[in-house]
């Protein structure tokens, strides 16, 4: 058998129904491979978009995300989502052709040092010597992805060898003495942690997106409602604990903590006595100065990933296990115990004071115009909160993070850790090829959207239903924001005007464009929006200079938060 | 969005002062990895990443011909150490590693020196080579080779104790080094 055809055998083994993927050159063998392969294959317009649809895909399903690019340029194009990939923990396995083998190292056409330059940002990638080694590989690529701490993994093929004939026999286990990933959790220190959490006057859950990636939303639930802890999750967690039960919102739920997030949240941390961190990573958008983080706390690090426990505040309980087998194990223990839900009394009047004195909000126009909280408000109620919300990276990724009270998990995907502009669309292409059945929207940037607006050309082609609403103020907001507030005004490069008209320019993708300006008849229209079949661009106007608030600048504790 | 958020400049000293400059005890730390091509280049690459300076690094086979040892000194302090050895860790192709207690490890180095001697300077340069148990491995008209075995505080001793002479040339290995007793390394 072709070893390309071998690749197809090993994608279907590992339960791959979906590919993105650009061809050329070094990896003409493998397209080869894709007529007869019985894989779909979705052709995406630039290898950027496909490695982030299949985040996006991995994200939405839980499932490992497979992107194809061809050697040189094809795979520098993919750095961007290899290294989002990294940061955010998403599960991809990225296959990149390589030159012949005879002209590796002599600066080949489209020759580039493809796992030399991804070392830093893959959690493992494979350079195949042999073909006879592809099998492997590429289920050993799948195990590594999916397994852990997820995370992706490149396979780079050289061309020629991609054309060998090998004997193919299906590989039924991976041995990887090196990778063992602990999932269980030590019990000893379990029992510490759920000691800690009774005796806790002011615990805090904060839960990051660990428990999302570990599917232990129902866990986390359960371990809170165990007793009364607050809960606040991560810009990655969002959903991993409902905002909102039957249309009220959960009392437990302080809200998303860090830079943009609630003053609940993080006054409540700043407060508290016990912090269980649960796959959350301590991120400077969360702790803020950390010298001053959470200065009266105690820390339970829960991580499957042991160099994360301790890296930016020293655990008092470290545990070292997957969220899901160690909450399921926390809430038995810390039954055991039967502590007084009383005590926390006090504490919860506290957390209610803040509540109820900082409310998220904003103040609404008065006229017609759009403030671009009230479009993620707008969105939520145009949706029945049920869409699965995608978004780039800036002002409107905080406002849905704020605003979109995301019900449960993998609802929410964006580009959290690396931060990266265009996510939002190719991402949303992604989850939607995933989940046929669910609504997928993006809320872009007016300024990230265009870094994969080719995409919509592979929607249109593949009429995959994506609804985008762009967030329109004709500025780099979030860019803005901090030149009004931290460099006197000086705006220096950030009006990005008023082109593309996204009208237009949806219509030339084969897209249906639209454009809104007015609040009054927002909801419909946005619902129109939905119901209209294939894809559909919205340019939504919004108001032109408006901040994130509230936030912590950077750098500063949380009790300086402002606005 | 970077840091700081703020319009002052920072002054080099300030960026001095907030930078991680750590010392501490030496670490060996003693690393058993696939042999597989690249692996040197993901564990340097990680070092490099987190701001490290390898001091010495020897690579060589073990008596299992798919396991390689690789044996680096580096300075730093407990905390950072640990991280180090978790970001280990987590290349797959890592199988083990150990932070080497000094007490507890038998740790040599061998080193080549190449040191100019004109006549009357040679007897002088055998009896210290003596001493510490070299041997002259090449002799010339106007210089010796001298091989020295030992510890990297023995070899630093003789390097100070030859240069007098006029030293041309220096090559050392790094450090190897081995657990005492009977357990594995």
């Amino acid at each position: 058998m072709r070893a390309v055809d071998a690749v197809m055998e090993c994608l279907k083994a590992e339960g791959v129904d979906v590919v993105f993927g650009l061809p050329g050159g070094a990896n003409l063998p493998t397209y080869d491979a894709f007529v007869d392969g019985g894989i779909r294959h979705i052709l995406v317009r630039h290898e950027a978009g496909g490695g982030h649809a299949a985040q996006g895909y991995a994200k939405a399903t839980g499932k490992v995300g497979v992107a194809f690019a061809t050697s040189g340029p094809g795979a520098t194009n993919l750095i961007t989502p290899i290294c989002d990939a990294m940061m955010d923990s998403v599960p991809v396995v990225f296959i990149t052709g390589q030159v012949r083998t005879e002209l590796l190292g002599t600066d080949g056409f489209q020759e580039a040092d493809t796992i030399g330059i991804t070392m830093p940002i893959v959690k493992h990638s494979f350079m195949i010597q042999n073909p006879l080694e592809i099998p492997r590989a590429i289920h050993e690529a799948f195990h590594i992805a999916r397994s852990g701490r997820p995370g992706p993994v490149l396979v780079d093929i050289p061309q020629d060898l991609s054309r060998a004939d090998i004997p193919y026999e299906p590989v039924s286990d991976v041995r990887l003495p090196g990778y063992q990933p602990t999932l269980e959790g030590n019990q000893k220190q379990i029992r510490q942690a759920a000691k800690a959490l009774a005796s806790a006057q002011r615990p805090v859950i904060y839960a990051g997106g660990g428990v999302v990636n570990a599917n232990a939303s129902e866990e986390l639930i359960e371990f809170a409602r165990s007793d009364r802890f607050p809960v606040t999750t991560t810009l990655m967690g969002l959903g991993a604990y409902p905002a909102q039960v039957d249309g009220t919102a959960d009392p437990q739920w302080l809200g998303m903590l860090g830079m943009h997030g609630t003053r609940a949240a993080n006054y409540a941390m700043d407060e508290a006595d016990l912090i269980c961190a649960v796959g959350a990573r301590f991120d400077d958008r969360v702790t803020g100065k950390l010298s001053e983080f959470a200065p009266r706390a105690k820390f339970i690090h829960i991580d499957v990933d042991p160099a994360e426990i301790s890296k930016n505040v020293p655990a008092h309980i470290p545990i070292v296990g997957d969220a899901k087998h160690v909450l399921a194990k926390l809430v038995v223990e810390y039954r055991a115990l039967s502590a007084d839900p009383a005590r926390l009394a006090q504490w919860w009047e506290r957390i209610e004071g803040w509540r109820e004195k900082y409310p998220l909000g904003y103040e609404d126009s008065a006229d017609s115009e759009i403030k671009p909280q009230y479009m993620v408000q707008a969105l939520y109620e145009a949706t029945g909160g049920q869409a699965i919300v995608t978004s780039d990276v800036g002002q409107h990724q905080m406002w849905a993070a704020q605003y979109y009270d995301f019900p449960a998990p993998r609802r929410w995907i964006n580009s959290g850790g690396l931060g990266t502009m265009g996510f939002g669309l190719p991402a949303a292409m992604g989850a939607a090829v995933g989940c046929p059945d669910q609504l997928v929207c993006c809320i872009a940037g007016d300024g990230s959207v265009q870094m994969n607006a080719q995409e919509l050309a592979t929607c249109a082609q593949e009429q995959i239903p994506i609804k985008v609403f762009i967030m329109n103020n004709g500025y780099l907001g979030m860019v803005r924001q901090w030149q009004e507030l931290f460099w006197d005004g000086r705006y220096s490069h950030v009006d990005t005007g008023k082109f593309p008209d996204w009208v237009k320019l949806a219509e030339a993708y084969g897209a249906t464009g639209m454009r809104f300006e007015d609040k009054g008849t927002l909801v419909e229209d946005m619902k129109r929006a939905i119901a209209t079949d294939g894809p559909v661009v919205v340019d939504v106007k919004v108001t032109r200079e408006e901040n994130t608030y509230p936030m912590i600048p950077a750098g500063q504790a949380a009790r300086e938060m402002v606005g | 969005m970077g840091e700081p958020a703020t319009k002052e400049p920072l002054s080099l000293e300030e960026l001095q002062a907030s930078g991680n400059l750590r010392t501490g005890r030496k670490h060996v730390l003693s690393i058993l990895v696939e042999n597989k091509s690249g692996v040197l280049t993901r564990i340097a690459g990680l070092f490099a990443r987190r701001g490290f300076n390898i001091d010495t690094l020897t690579v060589g086979p073990t008596d299992d011909e798919r396991i390689s040892r690789v044996t680096l000194t580096v300075d730093g302090a407990l905390h950072p150490i640990d991280q180090v050895t978790k970001q280990l860790h987590k290349l797959i192709n890592v199988l083990k590693i150990r932070d080497l207690e000094p007490a507890d490890t038998v740790s040599r180095e061998l080193a080549l020196f190449k040191i100019s001697a004109d006549g009357p300077q040679r007897g002088e340069l055998m009896q210290i080579t003596e001493i510490f148990r070299g041997k002259v491995v090449d002799v010339t008209k106007r210089s010796i080779i001298v091989e020295v075995t030992g510890t990297t505080e023995k070899i630093e001793a003789f390097e100070s104790m030859v240069r007098p002479f006029g030293l041309i040339e220096m090559m050392r290995t790094g450090e190897i080094a081995i657990a005492r007793g009977r357990g594995e390394t």
